[in-house]
C-alpha cells in the first residue's frame, strides 16, 4: 500500500472518530441532572458560587462551542478532575490500563491458540463428526452469556476444586514494585517467580472466562477460511507435487488462511475491551472496565466519559488495524 | 416437494416449507415457544409471588436436595423467594425486552436502508456516517455509557438498545436495496411513472424482508444477552422486578452455600439464546437463497 493510500485510509476514519467524540460529548450533556449539583453536593455553595463555578467550567457557553472546547481538551488528554479520585481523570485512567490490556491480550491470545488448531482440524476433516462438533461447540460459546461462564469457572475451578483463585489480580503478600504497571513483566524484573506464578494463576480464569467465546467465533473463521484455501488450485498443485501433508497444511494453505483470522482477531480485541467490564466486575480485577462499571454508581461522570471515549477511539483503531493488516498481508487485494 | 409445487409458492412460503424439513431448528423453534409460553402464563403457573420474601426459606436448596421441598421446586434465593417464579417472570423483562427492540429497530433499520440504498446521494451520505459512528462503539460501552447517563430501568433499556440495534438491520437492506435498484421491475415500475416512495415500499420492500426476518431472529439472541448483562451490572431492570441478568448477581455472593441462586437463571439465558441462535441459523439455510444456489 502506498503512503497516500494510507494517508487516504486514515482521514475516512476522522468522521467516525469525530462522531464518536459527538455522541460522547451529548451523552454527559444531555444528561438529566446539572453536573455543578453533583459537584456541589456535599458543600454549602450560594447561587453565586455555584454560578462562578459554572462559568468557570465554562458550562454557560452555547453547545457546539462548548463541543469544540471538550473536543480540543480531549486531544491533549485534559478530560477534566474525577470527583471521586481528586486527581487528573487521564491519570487514574493509565494507571489502570495496563491491567486491562494485559488481561485482553491473554484472551486473545488464548482464543487464537484455541481457535487456529480446532478451526484447521474442521477444515480439514469437513463434514465429519469432529466438523459438526466443532459448529456445536461454537455455537455454544456464542450463546453464552459472559458474566455466567465466569460465575460457572469461579464455582468450578475456585470454590469447588480451589485450583485457581476466586479473583483478584495477585495474592496481598506477593506483590512486587510497579514498574510497566502488567504484573507479569514486573514480577519477572524482580526476579520474583513466585510472584508471577500467583499472577498467572489470578489471569487464568478471567481470561477464560473472556477468551473461550471469542475462540469459539474465531474457530469458525478458521474453519471457513481454511476451508476455502485447500480447495484453491496451489494447494492442489503443491499436494500434486508430492508434498507431504503437513508442510502444504503448514506453509501453503495456514499462512494464507490466517489473514481474515488476524483481521477478526484485531476487531475482537477492540470488542473485548468492552467485554472486559463485565468480567473485570465478576473476577475483581483491578482494571479500567471495573473503574468504569464503579464510577457509574459514584456518578463519577468524568471519568465515564473520558473511558467511553477510550474505548471507542480504541475501538475504531484497531478496526483500522484490521482494515491495514487484511491490505497488508493479502497479495490480491490492492486497494 | 415436486417442481411444479415449489413453482406455486412464494419465496416466503417456500423457505417455511425449507425450515419445516429442518429438525434442529424446529425443535429450537418449540424451545423458543415454549418460553414465550411461560413468559406469557407466568402470573398463572408460577407457584408464588416472585416478590414474596420469605427469610426462614433464605437459600432453600433445589427440591432434589437435602432440604429441598417440593413447594419450591428449584429453591430460594437469599431472601428465601421462590427462584421457579422468578425466573417464570424474569422471562418476561428477557422476552420483553427483545422482541421490542428488535421489532422498533428492523422498522427504522429497514426505513433507512431503503431510503440509504434507494434514494442515495446525500440521504445516503448522512446514514452511512451515523452508522459508522454507532458500529465505532463497542456495543456493551455503548449501551453502558447511555445507561450510566440515562439511569436504569425497562424503559431505558429499550431506547439504548434500539439506538444501535437499527443498525445492522439497515446495512442488511441497504445493501439488498442497492442491488434491487438495477433490477428490471423496478426499472418497469419507474418506467410506469411510480415515485420513490411507492418504489421503495410496494415494489422493494417486499423483496427485503427474508434478510430482514434472518437478521432479526438472529440479533434477537444478542439483544438477550445485552439485557441480562446490563442488568448484571445492575444497570438495567431495577428491585423487585426479577431480571434473569440481576437474578446470577444477586447469587454471587452466595457461591459456596448456594450454588443454584445463580446457576439456574444463567442456565434459562443459555437455554433461549442457544434455541434462538438455532432457529436462526434454520431461518437462514432456509431464506438465503445464495447459499440454496451453492
Amino acid at each position: 500500500m502506498t503512503a497516500s493510500r494510507l494517508l487516504e485510509r486514515l482521514f475516512q476514519t476522522l468522521p467516525v472518530l469525530l462522531g464518536v467524540s459527538l455522541i460522547v460529548f451529548l451523552m454527559i450533556t444531555l444528561t438529566p441532572g446539572d453536573p455543578v449539583e453533583i459537584m456541589l453536593a456535599d458543600s454549602r455553595a450560594t447561587p453565586e458560587q455555584a454560578a462562578v463555578l459554572r462559568h468557570d467550567l465554562g458550562l454557560d457557553r452555547p453547545l457546539p462551542e462548548r463541543f469544540l472546547i471538550f473536543l480540543g481538551r480531549a486531544l491533549t488528554g485534559d478530560f477534566g478532575i474525577s470527583f471521586f479520585h481528586r486527581r487528573p481523570v487521564w491519570d487514574v485512567l493509565v494507571e489502570r490500563l495496563p491491567a486491562t490490556i494485559e488481561l485482553t491480550l491473554a484472551a486473545i491470545l488464548l482464543a487464537l491458540a484455541v481457535a487456529i488448531p480446532l478451526g484447521v482440524a474442521a477444515a480439514v476433516k469437513r463434514d465429519t463428526w469432529m466438523d459438526r462438533a466443532l459448529s456445536a461447540i461454537s455455537l455454544f460459546g456464542v450463546s453464552l452469556p459472559g458474566f455466567w461462564f465466569g460465575i460457572l469457572l469461579i464455582l468450578l475451578f475456585a470454590v469447588q476444586w480451589g485450583i485457581f483463585p476466586v479473583g483478584g489480580r495477585t495474592s496481598f503478600d506477593l506483590e512486587v514494585a510497579r514498574i510497566t504497571g502488567f504484573l507479569l513483566i514486573d514480577t519477572l524484573l524482580a526476579g520474583r517467580l513466585d510472584a508471577f506464578g500467583a499472577a498467572l494463576r489470578h489471569l487464568a480464569l478471567p481470561a477464560i472466562t473472556l477468551g473461550l467465546p471469542t475462540a469459539a467465533l474465531l474457530a469458525r473463521v478458521v474453519r471457513s477460511a481454511m476451508a476455502e484455501v485447500l480447495t484453491s488450485d496451489y494447494v492442489l498443485f503443491a499436494e500434486a507435487k508430492g508434498l507431504s501433508r503437513g508442510r502444504v497444511l503448514l506453509r501453503h494453505a495456514l499462512k494464507n488462511a490466517l489473514i481474515p483470522v488476524v483481521t477478526v482477531a484485531a476487531i475482537e480485541t477492540g470488542s473485548l475491551l468492552g467485554g472486559n467490564m463485565i468480567v473485570e466486575t465478576v473476577f475483581g480485577w483491578p482494571g479500567l472496565g471495573r473503574l468504569v462499571v464503579e464510577s457509574i454508581f459514584a456518578r463519577n461522570y468524568p471519568l465515564v466519559q473520558a473511558a467511553v471515549l477510550f474505548y471507542a477511539v480504541t475501538y475504531v483503531v484497531l478496526n483500522f488495524v484490521a482494515d491495514l493488516l487484511y491490505t497488508g498481508l493479502n497479495p490480491k487485494v490492492r486497494l | 416437494m415436486s417442481a411444479a409445487e415449489a413453482g406455486a409458492l412464494s419465496p416466503l412460503g417456500l423457505g417455511l416449507e425449507r425450515f419445516r424439513a429442518n429438525r434442529t431448528a424446529l425443535l429450537a423453534a418449540a424451545v423458543i415457544l415454549l418460553f414465550v409460553l411461560a413468559a406469557l402464563s407466568a402470573p398463572w403457573i408460577a407457584p408464588h409471588d416472585p416478590a414474596d420474601a420469605d427469610l426462614f426459606r433464605r437459600l432453600q436448596p433445589p427440591a432434589w436436595l437435602e432440604g429441598g421441598e417440593w413447594g419450591f421446586p428449584l429453591g430460594c434465593d437469599s431472601l428465601g423467594r421462590d427462584i421457579l417464579s422468578r425466573l417464570l417472570f424474569g422471562a418476561r423483562v428477557s422476552l420483553l425486552v427483545a422482541a421490542i427492540v428488535i421489532c422498533i429497530a428492523a422498522v427504522i433499520g429497514t426505513l433507512a436502508g431503503l431510503a440509504a440504498g434507494y434514494l442515495r446521494g446525500w440521504t445516503d451520505t448522512l446514514i452511512g456516517r451515523l452508522v459508522d459512528t454507532l458500529l465505532g462503539f463497542p456495543y456493551l460501552v455503548f449501551a453502558i455509557g447511555l445507561m450510566a447517563m440515562m439511569g436504569p430501568g425497562l424503559h431505558n433499556i429499550i431506547l439504548v438498545l434500539v439506538y444501535k440495534e437499527w443498525v445492522f438491520s439497515c446495512r442488511v437492506v441497504r445493501g439488498e436495496t442497492l442491488a434491487a435498484r438495477e433490477q428490471d421491475y423496478v426499472e418497469a415500475a419507474r418506467a410506469l411513472g411510480a415515485g420513490p416512495g411507492h418504489i421503495m415500499l410496494r415494489e422493494i420492500l417486499p423483496n427485503v424482508l427474508s434478510p430482514v426476518l434472518v437478521v432479526a431472529t438472529f440479533r434477537m439472541a444478542y439483544v438477550i444477552i445485552m439485557e441480562a448483562s446490563l442488568s448484571f451490572l445492575g444497570l438495567g431492570v431495577q428491585p423487585p422486578t426479577p431480571s434473569w441478568g440481576s437474578m446470577v448477581a444477586d447469587g454471587r455472593d452466595f457461591l459456596v452455600d448456594a450454588w443454584w441462586v445463580s446457576t439456574l437463571p444463567g442456565l434459562a439465558i443459555l437455554m433461549l439464546v442457544l434455541a434462538i441462535n438455532l432457529a436462526s441459523q434454520g431461518l437462514r439455510d432456509a431464506f438465503d437463497p445464495r447459499l440454496h444456489s451453492a
